[in-house]
C-alpha cells in the first residue's frame, strides 16, 4: 500500500514534446513508472520515448486507460491544461509547472473542487511511491521503500529530508510535493488524511514554510484526527516580513504566516519539531520513539 | 512588482474607479505649477515611494512628513523641496528609508468618513476576496489583530466579479447612508474588475473616503502585481521603477536568479527556494547571520553561478559564503565544475564553504578537493554551517 500512486498507476505527460516534459518522462520511465503516453496539441501521432502522443487528453485516456497525468505545459497555458485533465476525468492531476498566474489558479480551483479529480501542485516536484512509481522531477535514487509518509511545500528541501530519512534507515511509503504557490490543489490536511488511512504509512514528516496558514490548519487537524507520529520543520524562520522568498507563497504579510506562529501551532498539537534543517530525519525518529514509549 | 500611488491612480481612473485629480512633479517648480493647474484651495503633496506609512513617516534629518497639505503654490513648492531627493523613513521602509524622486500633488476633498478596503487572493477561500473595514486610515494589521469583528470579507469569482448584493452587504456593514449605496456598488465593482483585469496581487485603498457630497473616492492606492502574470500586461510591466528596487535584486532577476538582500555577513547560494530558506535558518541556528536569500534554481550553469557569486560579493558585508546544493536532476560533478570555473572568474576575497549532496556527490567532492582552489568542503548541513560561521568570524577578528 501507499497513497496516490503505485506500480499500477498509468501515467501520461501533458507537454511531453517539450524539452523538460520529454526529459522527465524519460526519468520516470527509467524509474519504472508505467508511462503510457503524452499529450501535445497539434502533435498527435508522433512518438516520444516510444510513447504515443495525442492531441487531447480525452483521446489519450481513451487509448491508454491513463489514470494519472503529469503536467509540464508552460505557465501561460498550464491552467487550461489542468482544466482539460479534469474535464477528461483523470483521477490524479499532478501539475509541475512553475509560474502560473494566481488568478488563473483561482479560476481552476472551483472546477477542481467540484470534480472527482485530485490536483497536486502546481509548482511542485510531484509524487513518488519508492520502488513503484515516480511522477515528477525528484531524483528517484535518494528514496527507499518504507513507512514514513513525507509531504512538503518545497522541492529540494523534501529531497534533503528524504535523504536524511534514508541515511537513518527509514524508508518512505509515499512522498508528496504540495507546491510553493499561494493556491495549490491539495493541502497538508488532504494528504494527512490519506497518510492516516494508509496502513503502510506508520509515521508522517512534513516540511512547511512561512506564509499562509496551511501549517496551522495541519496542526489543528493532527490534534484531532491523526494517531500516527508526526514530525515537522518550518523553513524561513529567519526570513523578514514583506519579502517574497522565491516561492510566491512564501511571504509573511500583514503579520500572518510567521514561523513563530506555525511552530507554536505544531508544538501545541504534539508534533515533534525539527530545530534545524539538519534535524528533520532525526525529529521523525524522535517522534516515532516517543509514540512507541507511550504504548 | 510594486508601482507608485500616482501610477496606480492612473490605472484605476482608466478602470472607472473614482480618484481625485492630481499631477506628478519632479521639481518644486513643477509642484507649484501642478497646484495652480489643479485650481483647488487645498492640495495634498505626497512623496512617491514604494512603501506605506508615508503620512507618519519623516525625512531623515528634518521634520518634513511624507504627506503634507499645501494651501498655495508656494506652499506646494516648499513641501516638494523638503521631500525631493531626500530620504523618507516610514515604518515600512526600515531605518535606511527610501529616496523620494517624485511627489504627487492631488486636489483636496471634503471628507465625511474614512474607510478601508483591499483586494487580495485568499488561500483558504481559493479565490480573490474584498476586505473592508470602518477603521480607515489606520494600520489594518492592528485592526485585524485587536478588533477582527470590524473586518468584512467578501470572496468573489474572478470572472463573475462582485455581485450587487455583496456590495449592499458591504455598504450596510460599513454604515454608509442609503443614498451612497449606488456609488459604493459602482466603486466596489470597478475596483474588483481592475484587480482582475490587471492581474494584481494586492490592491489596497487606505483610506477609502465617503465624501461630504456622498460619493466614494480612493484617497490612496497601493498596488502590487502578480509577477507571474506580467507577461500578459506589458503596459503594467513598463511602470517598473528600478530606483525603488535593490540593484542587486534587479540584476539577479535578469539572470533568472531569485535573490533577496538581508543584513548579515554570510552569503548563501542554494538550489531551491525551500532549501535556500532552510540554509538561512541553519546559519542562524549556528550563530551566524545570513547576508541573503539566493535560489539558483534547478538547472544552474556556470554563467548563472558566476553571476550569483558576483551578486553575493557586491554586498560588502559578506565575510564568507556558503554554497549548499542538493544535486537531484543536476549532477554534483556539474555543479563542482561550475563552482571552480566561477571562483576562478570571480576571484574570491572571502572563504567559500561548499556542501554538496546528491547525484555523483563523491566525484563532485573529488573535483573540488583536487581543484587547487581554496574552497572548503563540508560533509552534511551541520558541518557546513559550523565551518562557514567560523570562517566568517575568523575574518572579523
Amino acid at each position: 500500500m501507499s497513497i496516490l500512486v503505485n506500480r499500477d498507476t498509468r501515467v501520461i505527460c501533458q507537454g511531453i514534446t517539450g524539452k523538460v516534459g520529454e526529459f522527465h518522462t524519460r526519468g520516470c520511465l527509467d524509474y519504472g513508472t508505467r508511462m503510457v503516453g503524452g499529450v501535445t496539441p497539434g502533435k498527435g501521432g508522433e512518438t516520444v520515448a516510444d510513447l504515443p502522443v495525442f492531441d487531447t487528453v480525452a483521446e489519450a485516456v481513451a487509448a491508454t486507460g491513463a489514470n494519472a497525468t503529469m503536467i509540464f505545459v508552460p505557465p501561460a497555458f498550464a491552467a487550461d491544461a489542468i482544466l482539460e485533465a479534469v474535464g477528461a476525468e483523470i483521477p490524479l492531476v499532478i501539475a509541475i509547472t512553475e509560474g502560473i498566474p494566481v488568478l488563473d489558479m483561482a479560476r481552476v480551483m472551483p472546477v477542481v473542487r467540484a470534480s472527482k479529480s485530485r490536483l497536486i501542485g502546481p509548482n511542485c516536484p510531484g509524487v513518488i511511491t519508492p520502488g513503484q512509481c515516480k511522477i515528477g522531477i525528484m531524483p528517484g535514487y535518494i528514496h527507499t521503500p518504507g513507512h514514513v509518509g513525507v509531504m512538503s511545500r518545497s522541492g529540494t528541501l523534501t529531497y534533503e529530508a528524504v535523504w536524511q530519512l534514508t541515511q537513518l534507515g527509514h524508508g518512505q511509503s509515499s512522498c508528496v510535493g504540495l507546491g510553493g504557490d499561494p493556491l495549490v490543489g491539495s493541502s497538508f490536511i488532504d494528504i494527512l488524511a490519506l497518510f492516516e488511512a494508509d496502513p503502510d504509512t506508520h509515521s508522517i514528516l512534513m516540511m512547511g514554510e512561512i506564509g499562509g496558514s496551511a501549517e496551522e490548519e495541519a496542526a489543528e487537524f493532527v490534534k484531532h484526527h491523526v494517531t500516527k507520529p508526526v514530525a515537522a520543520f518550518i523553513a524561513g524562520q529567519t526570513a523578514p516580513p514583506g519579502k517574497r522568498m522565491g516561492h510566491a507563497g512564501a511571504i509573511i504579510s500583514g503579520g500572518k504566516g510567521t514561523a513563530e506562529a506555525k511552530l507554536a501551532a505544531l508544538e501545541s498539537a504534539g508534533i515533534e519539531v525539527a530545530a534545524s534543517p539538519a534535524d528533520m530525519g532525526a525529529a521523525m525518529v524522535r517522534a516515532i520513539e516517543r509514540k512507541n514509549k507511550k504504548k | 512588482m510594486k508601482i507608485h500611488e500616482y501610477q496606480a491612480k492612473e490605472l484605476l481612473r482608466a478602470a472607472g474607479v473614482p480618484v481625485l485629480a492630481g499631477r506628478v512633479a519632479s521639481t518644486p517648480e513643477e509642484a507649484a505649477a501642478a497646484f495652480i493647474a489643479l485650481g483647488t484651495p487645498i492640495c495634498a503633496v505626497k512623496a512617491q515611494i514604494h512603501a506605506g506609512g508615508r503620512g507618519k513617516g519623516m525625512v531623515k534629518g528634518s521634520t518634513q512628513r511624507g504627506v503634507e497639505l499645501a494651501k498655495s503654490a508656494d506652499d506646494a513648492a516648499r513641501i516638494a523641496k523638503g521631500l525631493l531627493d531626500q530620504t523618507l523613513v516610514t515604518i515600512q521602509t526600515g531605518p535606511e528609508g527610501h529616496v523620494v524622486h517624485q511627489v504627487f500633488v492631488e486636489s483636496g476633498c471634503a471628507i465625511e468618513r474614512e474607510l478601508y478596503c483591499a483586494i487580495l487572493v485568499d488561500r483558504q477561500a481559493g479565490s480573490p476576496v474584498l476586505i473592508a473595514s470602518t477603521a480607515g486610515g489606520m494600520d489594518i494589521e492592528e485592526v485585524a489583530h485587536k478588533t477582527p469583528e470590524l473586518i468584512i470579507t467578501e470572496p468573489f469569482d474572478p470572472d463573475r466579479g462582485l455581485s450587487a448584493w455583496q456590495t449592499r452587504v458591504l455598504s450596510a456593514r460599513l454604515g454608509l447612508p442609503a443614498a451612497s449605496w449606488r456609488a459604493a456598488e459602482q466603486f466596489f465593482k470597478a475596483l474588483t474588475k481592475a484587480f482582475v483585469n490587471l492581474d494584481a496581487s494586492l490592491l489596497e485603498i487606505n483610506p477609502l473616503v465617503l465624501a461630504k457630497d456622498g460619493t466614494m473616492v480612493a484617497l490612496d492606492a497601493k498596488m502590487t502585481f502578480d509577477d507571474n502574470a506580467l507577461f500578459r500586461h506589458k503596459d503594467v510591466a513598463a511602470l517598473r521603477d528600478e530606483n525603488e528596487e535593490d540593484p542587486a535584486e534587479t540584476r539577479a532577476a535578469a539572470a533568472g536568479l531569485s535573490y533577496v538582500k538581508l543584513h548579515g555577513t554570510i552569503g548563501c547560494l542554494v538550489n531551491g527556494a525551500g532549501l535556500a530558506m532552510s540554509t538561512m535558518d541553519l546559519v542562524k541556528y549556528h550563530g551566524g547571520e545570513p547576508a541573503n536569500f539566493l535560489d539558483v534554481g534547478g538547472g544552474a550553469d556556470v554563467k548563472q553561478v558566476t553571476e550569483a557569486f558576483r551578486i553575493i560579493l557586491s554586498d560588502k558585508n559578506v565575510k564568507a559564503i556558503l554554497v549548499n546544493i542538493f544535486g537531484g536532476i543536476m549532477r554534483c560533478t556539474t555543479i563542482a565544475n561550475a563552482l571552480i570555473e566561477a571562483s576562478k572568474t570571480v576571484g574570491f576575497t572571502v572563504p567559500l564553504v561548499v556542501r554538496l549532496e546528491g547525484t555523483e556527490v563523491e566525484e563532485g567532492k573529488k573535483i573540488l578537493a583536487n581543484s587547487g582552489t581554496t574552497i572548503i568542503t563540508a560533509d552534511g548541513l551541520t558541518d557546513a554551517a559550523k565551518k562557514v560561521v567560523a570562517a566568517s568570524k575568523g575574518l572579523k577578528a
